[in-house]
């Protein structure tokens, strides 16, 4: 007989043995003379069940995870590559409720395909963005990516289409489109799954991004931290190469188009598109003045369109099936859907591609099932370092830019770390500042010595050392990162300070005794 | 590879050298790239790279050595031949990565930032390496492990264990 079973190449799912099975998988079907075909997709996003492997079944494919090594002369012995019953047994997988309630747009062949096979990616959808942007003129694609609400996916939320416009608008002899794909926000993994789950969407996506600009140039920033995805993309460009789809002539359409990844070298601040430019200009990643944004002088001087790696790879889908289909999910101002990412302290940990308006409850209790400890979860910080806690009592907050941002938070990168009720929100509120200034470029001095500042007013706040005025200090501080910062670095490390200080004032020992004198 | 733990021959360092601007020289925006391929193949970058690719690429060699020393990845001294790098970031933080690291500076016997004297091992902190979901999380030689525990770090790390101390 054979089969065929798939088990993801994905980073989390080797991270916790998916190669040692992959390989027992093999070496088990060698000795039982069973022809098998082992296919490494991307992750399905349940990654609290990884290794997840999956058989092709006639009833569809069967889920069983998480799998040891330890498991598979059990399955075998269950029947598995029938789809036969065993412990770890989920049934199909798309019907998984974690995964069937998902609304997989950007997401929707990852896990599902072989990365880097482009008959595979066409199969299933791929490509058809491409072909009908090849139809278009270049203002055309840029009023569908308009039309359909897009905004920035990397936390910014800025609308993609004003973004592409600009570039379209600023006449040059070279332009650019740069992805950003230095995920580094702690909670993120979004843009992972995308580059090693469906590389090719993202290779798309920027070819229409170039096509609607009139660049002919695109670099992949990726974060060293991320060398599967260095893998995937590699072997994605080259079979896009090999078959015509990038290169002198864009599916035989005269037009050209070239893409080159380019690897970090940790560090953070270089996620800030500004210091990602310089960085890859070969210097140190220092924020630059605004203006001239990048879309009129970005990489190299040149007008740049620089996109997140889940904006980019939300573009195809967007031309494929039209801007409404696309603007038609989400609430308010917020169109589409976002990849959300469940992390820290959290049952069931995961990717969930839902539209905008979900509630954070729906999220860490439907999807995540609570916190991985059983204790009751007493915050979470949504939207990486730099973004703000969300105390328990506001968990019914619509997961929607403008909703997050009237109560003084942020949506973000669509990051969603959960800390159970041991975490110590002092601690963390100094470990935001602490991680700012490692990481701070030092070009402003709110932020390079704002930051240092910080966790030493904070330590002597938790010595119990005059608090009143450390208080008033730490505000200060706070307010001048704020309002001085170049970037996001240093202007929004004060939100999770601030909003720890807010909705956990004990964790500081500041009571009413504190308050009242120094 | 083994990274080596002393300072290469001059013609190793010359060699790579040459090897990585001929690999990279010609790209717009080398340094970084130029950079990589010295460290991937040395283990380090050694100031002694400096003038070379500074004259390659026509900066002075304050540029080159600027960007060595903001950059965390690039090393100005050789590691250990293990290089162990813990995330502690938040969501590796909220699922007990304080822990894990007290653990690992006891039971390697080095800090953060630092290389055992006997050269075994490297310690250094990273922050996220995107598997939040399966935290903590760290790498051990550039390879990812996910939902660590002291003992699975210990089989990982294959630490001899340690003498059971009596409850006070």
């Amino acid at each position: 007989m054979s089969a065929t079973v798939y088990v993801p190449r994905d980073a989390s799912a080797r991270s916790v043995g998916a190669d040692d099975v992959a390989e027992a998988l093999a070496a088990h079907a060698a000795a039982r003379g069973v022809e098998l075909r082992i296919v490494r997709n991307g992750s399905r996003g349940m990654l609290w069940l990884e290794p997840l492997i999956e058989v092709a079944t006639d009833a569809g494919r069967i889920a069983y995870g998480p799998v040891g090594v330890d498991d598979v002369p059990s399955l075998f012995a269950a029947g598995f590559l029938a789809g036969g019953d065993h412990p770890l047994r989920h049934g199909a997988t798309e019907s998984i409720p974690y995964f069937a309630k998902q609304q997989r747009l950007t997401f929707a062949r990852v896990g599902l395909i072989d990365p880097v096979s482009l008959a595979d990616y066409e199969a299933h959808g791929g490509l058809r963005g491409l072909r009908a942007a090849l139809a278009l003129e270049p203002a055309q694609i840029v009023e569908a990516i308009l039309a359909s609400g897009l905004r920035g996916r990397g936390g910014a939320a800025f609308p993609t289409g004003i973004k592409w416009k600009t570039v379209l608008d600023t006449a040059a002899d070279q332009k650019y489109v740069v992805c950003n794909a230095d995920e580094g926000d702690s909670g993120t993994f979004s843009d992972r799954m995308v580059m090693e789950g469906d590389p090719l969407v993202l290779v798309e996506g920027m070819i229409i991004a170039g096509l609607a600009t009139g660049a002919t140039q695109g670099y992949i920033y990726l974060r060293s931290e991320y060398p599967d995805a260095a893998v995937a993309l590699d072997q994605a460009i080259a079979a896009a190469r090999a078959a015509g789809v990038l290169g002198p002539d864009v599916l035989g359409s005269g037009r050209r188009f070239e893409l080159e990844v380019r690897i970090g070298a940790g560090s953070y601040v270089c996620g800030e598109e500004t210091a990602l430019l310089e960085s890859l200009e070969g210097k140190r990643g220092i924020v630059r003045y605004r203006p001239p944004v990048p879309a009129v002088a970005g990489l190299f001087g040149k007008p740049t369109a620089l996109n997140n790696v889940v904006t980019l790879a939300s573009v195809p889908i967007i031309l494929d099936r039209g801007a409404a289909y696309y603007r038609d999910f989400g609430a308010g101002r917020s169109r589409g859907t976002l990849a959300f990412q469940l992390a820290g302290n959290i049952a069931r940990g995961g990717l969930v591609e839902l539209a905008f308006g979900v509630t954070l409850r729906e999220l860490l209790y439907e999807y995540g099932g609570g916190s991985a400890s059983g204790r009751p979860i007493r915050a979470v910080q949504v939207g990486g370092p730099l973004g703000a806690f969300v105390p328990a009592s506001d968990f019914d907050l619509p997961l929607d830019y403008e909703a997050f941002v009237a109560k003084g938070a942020i949506v973000g990168h669509g990051g969603i770390v959960v800390f159970d009720d041991t975490v110590d929100m002092a601690k963390m509120a100094r470990y935001a500042l602490e991680f700012c200034a490692i990481e701070s470029c030092g070009k402003c001095t709110p932020c390079r010595i704002g930051s240092t500042r910080g966790v030493e007013v904070i330590d002597r706040l938790l010595a119990g050392d005059r608090p009143r005025l450390q208080l008033a200090v730490l505000r200060d501080l706070c307010d001048t990162m704020e309002h001085a910062s170049l970037c996001a670095l240093g202007g929004m490390t004060p939100y999770p300070v601030r909003s720890a200080l807010e909705h956990f004032p004990a964790d500081f020992g500041i009571t009413a005794a504190a308050h009242g004198g120094h | 590879m083994h990274p080596p733990s002393d300072t290469p021959s001059s013609t190793d360092l010359a060699g790579a050298i040459e090897r990585a601007l001929t690999a990279c020289a010609h790209l717009p925006g080398a340094l970084l790239p130029i950079l990589h391929a010295i460290q991937r193949e040395l283990g380090w970058v050694p100031t002694e790279v400096v003038p070379p690719v500074a004259d390659a690429l026509n900066l002075s060699r304050a540029e080159v050595a600027g960007v060595i020393s903001f950059y965390h990845d690039f090393r100005s001294a050789p590691p250990g031949r293990c290089v162990v790098k813990l995330c502690r970031a938040e969501a590796c933080q909220a699922m007990g990565a304080d822990a894990l690291a007290a653990h690992l500076r006891a039971t390697l016997g080095v800090d953060f930032h630092e290389t055992r004297s006997d050269g075994a091992v490297t310690l250094e902190p990273v922050y996220c390496l995107g598997n939040c979901a399966c935290a903590p999380a760290c790498t051990i030689d550039g390879r990812l492990h996910g939902r660590l525990d002291a003992a699975r770090l210990d089989r990982l790390l294959a630490v001899p264990a340690t003498k059971v101390e009596p409850t006070a």
